[in-house]
């Protein structure tokens, strides 16, 4: 939306002074809210971050790629499992989170292969597919899945004496910017401009000289190494994992977050995954009108705002920007 | 030997009911290149409209037949009021598949808020304990009407296609729809009512899966993705395809669940897709999609 005018105010993260002044506002509000709110709110946080980070991975396969999964229940079982798994042998949980996004990028890797072959509705089934089939290997399969108890995973102990929740803000707020400024990074790149190319045409994309094959499989692997990620971190701050945490409807959650965000933006995935999160917690008397309130949000804003929540974001910064003209 | 033929007895049965649900599917691909993801949830819906309408004593066959109707109309009802607006506005193919997503949502909650999440059983005048000994094999009451239904359905709708002039219409705008709509075919009715006719056969796909298992809000996920599966296998573009698609699935995962292992009787389908997309991706009996630069 802005005039960019050169290649270095292009690397720019933040353009304008007075974005610079929330984004900078909205990092010190994220610092110090453990301190001045609820321990509810600040889990509720908690769940937010990790999240994002799997709306930001899908975002990049389907708002940048173009190319759309259903299947990251899988992905997000898969990362989580695997660092079930490494916690259950003692691995310390560095390694084991990044084994857990480097398990998932590897069978990511797998699942983009039909994507060289298949497109739109077929490549959705392909994946869907493979969702729903990892699913039933993990629920039938009592070694994988650590059989009718689940599996325990030990909580990292806190440091500096901090509150285990508060704790867990912070540890999870690191890697959640950590991540969005690897995705900023991406797509600022020679890699986020194939990935983009891939999505507008992918045949102009291939005559310009973007290796087909190289940047669609690196697209599934990436999203699903963040979606691993997003796993991991999800069962370390459960503490147990079970097959049933990552069912189809997992996958449409993730999937919901990206398209009601907003596609191709970073920002607005982070909003996604904002709205996936707290629209069970303000329906919590109503769980069944959960899935209403998703599909009702869907339909609107692919008819009315294809950008998404980012668009009406967008809109109204620029209305403030020119304010007294229109 | 005479086990096998049971297996494929039973399977046949099922497989009909694939069938009927990969019609639906493979009729609203063919003609709009959509992937309606809200079919199984419309099916649940007509389903439900049953069970209540038996709850207000209207007997088996007038509650079915309101039934049917009704998952019609909110599919025609999607489509005039969902799909129609969002073509108007330009909406992307990917666009429309995910707006069925969305309606499939909304359906899943308003059902699961209306008819509680509670596994109900379904009142059916066929019953799945009386059996019929065919030679060596045991068939169920059940099972029987199942496969003759899905059968005679197929068959009629194969005569609405192929043998009427709505058939005709029907075909001609999947094959090309401007040219349709220059031969001045009501394209927006004629789609309407493959919509309705998609739904119609979904509904007696549900309302025959309902005694089989029990009715809840969820019921129709695995055998919606199972006539996923059978649509993809024979070929998404090609309606005899479904047909086949559906036995044949039918057949294969109740001799896997048989032979095999019972756990991997659900897997198989999603097996089948993935192999079928990465080896053959038009199917067994669909025509290859050539795009033109």
């Amino acid at each position: 939306m802005d005039l960019i005018e050169s290649y270095k105010e292009e690397l720019q993260l933040v353009r304008k002074p007075w974005s610079r002044m929330w984004v900078a506002a909205l990092l010190l509000f994220l610092l110090i809210m453990p301190w001045i709110t609820q321990e509810y709110i600040v889990y509720i946080a908690t769940i937010i971050f990790i999240y994002s980070i799997g709306s930001l991975g899908q975002n990049l396969l389907i708002g940048y790629t173009g190319q759309i999964s259903f299947g990251q229940a899988a992905f997000l079982a898969i990362g989580a499992f695997t660092f079930g798994h490494c916690s259950r042998f003692g691995i310390p949980w560095p390694i084991g989170l990044i084994a857990a996004g480097l398990a998932a990028g590897i069978f990511g890797l797998i699942v983009g292969i039909p994507s060289l072959r298949l497109k739109g509705p077929y490549l959705a089934i392909a994946t869907l597919g493979f969702g729903i089939a990892v699913y039933q290997i993990f629920a039938n399969s009592d070694t994988l899945s650590g059989g009718r108890m689940g599996l325990i995973i030990n909580k990292i102990d806190p440091v500096f004496g901090l509150d285990r929740s508060i704790f867990n803000y912070y540890f999870n707020l690191i890697i959640a910017i950590l991540f969005t400024l690897l995705t900023y990074n991406i797509i600022s790149s020679y890699m986020g401009r194939a990935f983009i190319a891939i999505r507008d045409n992918d045949i102009a994309a291939e005559v310009i000289g973007v290796n087909l094959m190289r940047y669609k499989l690196l697209s599934f692997a990436i999203s699903s190494f963040y979606t691993g990620i997003q796993g991991g971190l999800y069962g370390l701050l459960m503490g147990y994992l079970e097959p049933n945490m990552f069912t189809f409807m997992e996958a449409v959650t993730l999937f919901v977050a990206v398209i009601i965000g907003g596609l191709a933006s970073a920002a607005g995935s982070i909003m996604g995954a904002a709205f996936v999160v707290l629209v069970p917690q303000f329906f919590s008397g109503f769980k069944e009108m959960v899935p209403v309130v998703y599909g009702t949000a869907i339909l609107l804003i692919l008819i009315f705002e294809p950008l998404g929540l980012n668009g009406i974001w967008l809109k109204i910064r620029l209305y403030f920007r020119n304010w007294p003209f229109r | 030997m005479s086990e096998i033929f049971q297996y494929i007895m039973s399977g046949l049965a099922v497989g009909s009911l694939y069938a009927l649900v990969a019609l639906g599917i493979a009729l609203i691909y063919r003609s709009t290149r959509i992937l309606n993801f809200a079919h199984g949830d419309i099916t649940t819906a007509g389903t439900f409209f049953a069970l209540t309408l038996m709850g207000f004593k209207l007997g088996y066959a007038l509650s079915y037949f309101l039934a049917i109707i009704f998952g019609s109309v909110i599919a025609m009802a999607f489509y005039f009021a969902v799909l129609v607006p969002a073509q108007r506005r330009e909406s992307t193919n990917l666009g429309q598949i995910i707006l069925t997503l969305g309606f499939g949502l909304i359906l899943q909650g308003l059902i699961s808020y209306f008819g509680g999440t509670e596994p109900q059983s379904f009142p059916f005048p066929l019953s799945d304990s009386k059996t019929f000994n065919l030679g060596a094999v045991v068939v169920s009451e059940l099972s029987l009407g199942t496969f003759a239904v899905g059968i005679i359905a197929s068959l009629l709708f194969y005569l609405l296609v192929q043998k009427t002039r709505l058939g005709l219409a029907m075909r001609a705008v999947s094959e090309n729809l401007q040219a349709a709509q220059t031969m001045s075919i009501p394209t927006r009715k004629i789609l309407a009512f493959s919509w309705g006719l998609a739904a119609l056969l979904g509904v007696i796909a549900g309302l025959f899966l309902a005694p089989a298992l029990l009715l809840d809000p969820f019921f129709m996920l695995e055998p919606f993705l199972k006539g996923f599966a059978a649509a993809i296998l024979g070929g998404l573009n090609s309606l005899p395809g479904a047909i086949v698609g559906g036995l044949i699935l039918g057949v294969a995962e109740s001799l896997a669940g048989g032979l095999v292992s019972i756990a991997f009787k659900n897997t198989l389908a999603f097996l089948i897709i993935i192999l079928v997309l990465i080896f053959r991706p038009e199917g067994l009996l669909g025509k290859e999609f050539i795009e033109r630069v």
